[in-house]
């Protein structure tokens, strides 16, 4: 059929028509996620829980000595804040992945997608939107520890927020990466025992790593190796307006490598397409 | 002169000639799900400003083909365009003259109509002032202009479906594709969808492939492609299709073409 010339005419997009729609899918998933009070309490009710009993409990039994970034001994409660935060960022990370299963189960997804904008770009806005809802929870959280002496210098609060923007995005690929593998909404308690679980205990979230050194060697090189770690470190050192270059490095170069690996399995000729229909064919 | 002129087409196209460039052209499109076939050679094509049904059983391979044409999966053998852009080559083109309407509902349920609406409108990067006269007037047209503020949810099914179309009509496209859009719904609201979709294609000249398994849908005056089992039977104008099959109504026909046992009550 001589009827389908490709015409080589294409108006392409302009910057602010990109920029409507970053802010469009932003605000759709702030909208969603205000409606949603439950997940905005029980992700802030999941760090705090840690912080009031788990962090309670434990101050006495473990001793934290002087380490960067921290100049004075600490309290247990201080030493785990950033890596609660951290935790925030990876449920919402995991969780943006749930509502993307549940968006493609339910059709939502498709909306997304039948955008003419490129796909990669549409999926590093729906990254971005679920990263800052992240922030909404983190800053949350971060007020009511200040209530329970948890006071990192003022200036921290800023200095910590592009560290959070980039653990947030390096989760929240993450998650999206493991959505374009999941088939259907139950697998996600496979995701929360097999990735959350361990990707959490495994770092220098709960303890400082020369101590898991002290027990186990050996773990300790599966929590150097755990870009989690990274991320935990990255928000501490931030929080305390000093940078972790490493950790720095890890993240950025883990944000790249998750990001490019979920848009390439949502790419229509590849991932989704080879996996069949979701749901019923007619 | 006694021959009669050649008659111009009264339609507004941007394009010298609108009948050569087809509004959805499907040419030898082939898909498999592993080893299972879903479409087999498919070719067919919808003229701008009319209605094209495309007619099948459950599973004859109709959302499949809407998956391709929507780039939601990769295109493996042949080629979709849509007023003569390649969906795989230059999808922006493509899809920015597309409105789809899925078969499973696709709204944000906690979300308002008007909210809804926006959302739609800045993932095709139209700006909120725009959008906003833009949905206004279609809430106005579908008749939900005082519900603009109401959550979805409290919207009845066939109230969801013409908020759809008018969310697919928003960036005016001039293609709309609608998936089984009367599922479900009772006598009523289907009639007003029916109406609804083909004035469009009377009065704004918009291409519509419309599939369905309910015969009481389809006009005499529309295209019809029947889709079995991933291929196409027959295609052409309604009347044509019939007589080809040396039937009497769309029913024998498409029991003819397919074999298959039709219900009785009009549906397949």
């Amino acid at each position: 059929m001589s009827s389908i010339t490709t015409r080589e005419a294409p108006r392409g997009f302009s910057a602010s028509e990109y920029m409507t729609c970053l802010t469009g899918i932003v605000w759709r998933e702030g909208l969603r996620f205000l409606h949603q009070r439950e997940r905005f309490v029980s992700a802030l009710v999941r760090p705090l829980v840690w912080l009031f009993i788990f962090a309670a409990g434990f101050r006495q039994v473990l001793g934290i000595s002087i380490i960067p970034p921290y100049e004075t001994y600490i309290l247990y409660e201080v030493f785990i804040a950033p890596g609660l935060m951290a935790m925030i960022q990876l449920f919402n990370g995991m969780q943006s992945s749930l509502s993307m299963v549940y968006d493609r189960e339910m059709g939502n997804m498709r909306t997304l997608l039948v955008s003419p904008l490129p796909r990669g770009f549409l999926l590093f806005c729906k990254l971005l939107a679920g990263t800052a809802v992240s922030l909404l929870q983190v800053y949350a959280f971060l007020i009511i520890a200040w209530f329970w002496d948890i006071t990192p210098p003022p200036i921290g609060y800023l200095t910590v927020l592009p560290a959070l923007i980039l653990s947030g995005l390096m989760l929240g690929s993450l998650g999206m990466l493991i959505s374009s593998g999941i088939k259907q909404l139950e697998n996600f308690a496979g995701v929360m025992n097999f990735v959350i679980f361990p990707m959490f205990f495994a770092s220098s979230a709960l303890y400082p790593l020369w101590r898991v050194q002290e027990g186990s060697p050996y773990l300790y090189y599966v929590c150097q190796a755990n870009p989690f770690t990274h991320a935990v470190e990255l928000i501490r050192f931030a929080l305390y307006g000093q940078i972790n270059w490493i950790s720095l490095a890890v993240v950025g170069v883990c944000t790249i490598v998750f990001m490019t690996a979920a848009i390439y399995a949502y790419d229509p000729s590849r991932g989704l397409a080879r996996r069949g229909p979701a749901g019923g064919e007619g | 002169m006694t021959s009669p002129a050649p008659i111009a087409e009264p339609r507004e196209t941007p394009r010298p000639d609108p009948a050569a460039v087809p509004a959805l052209s499907i040419d030898g499109v082939s898909h498999s799900y592993g080893p299972r076939r879903a479409l087999i050679d498919v070719s067919f094509n919808v003229r701008p400003a009319s209605f094209t049904a495309l007619l099948g059983l459950n599973g004859a391979g109709k959302s499949t083909l809407f998956s391709l044409i929507t780039r939601l999966f990769g295109i493996q053998t042949g080629r979709v365009g849509i007023f003569g852009h390649d969906i795989s080559r230059s999808p922006g083109e493509a899809l920015r003259l597309l409105g789809v309407v899925f078969q499973p509902r696709t709204l944000d349920l906690d979300l308002s109509l008007t909210q809804n609406l926006l959302y739609h409108a800045a993932l095709h990067g139209i700006s909120r002032r725009e959008a906003a006269a833009r949905s206004a007037e279609l809430l106005a047209r579908i008749g939900l202009a005082d519900r603009a503020g109401s959550k979805v949810r409290d919207l009845s099914g066939g109230q969801m479906r013409r908020l759809e179309i008018a969310r697919a009509l928003l960036h005016r496209p001039r293609l709309l594709l609608l998936d089984e859009p009367t599922v479900g719904l009772d006598v009523k609201a289907r009639a007003d969808i029916i109406s609804h979709v083909r004035q469009l294609v009377t009065e704004q000249g918009i291409g519509v492939l419309w599939a369905t398994h309910l015969f009481d849908e389809i006009m005499p005056s529309d295209d019809l492609v029947v889709l079995h089992q991933g291929k196409v039977l027959a295609q052409g104008p309604m009347g044509r299709v019939i007589g080809e099959a040396g039937a009497q109504d769309v029913n024998t026909a498409f029991m003819r073409l397919t074999g298959a046992q039709v219900m009785p009550g009009g549906g397949a």
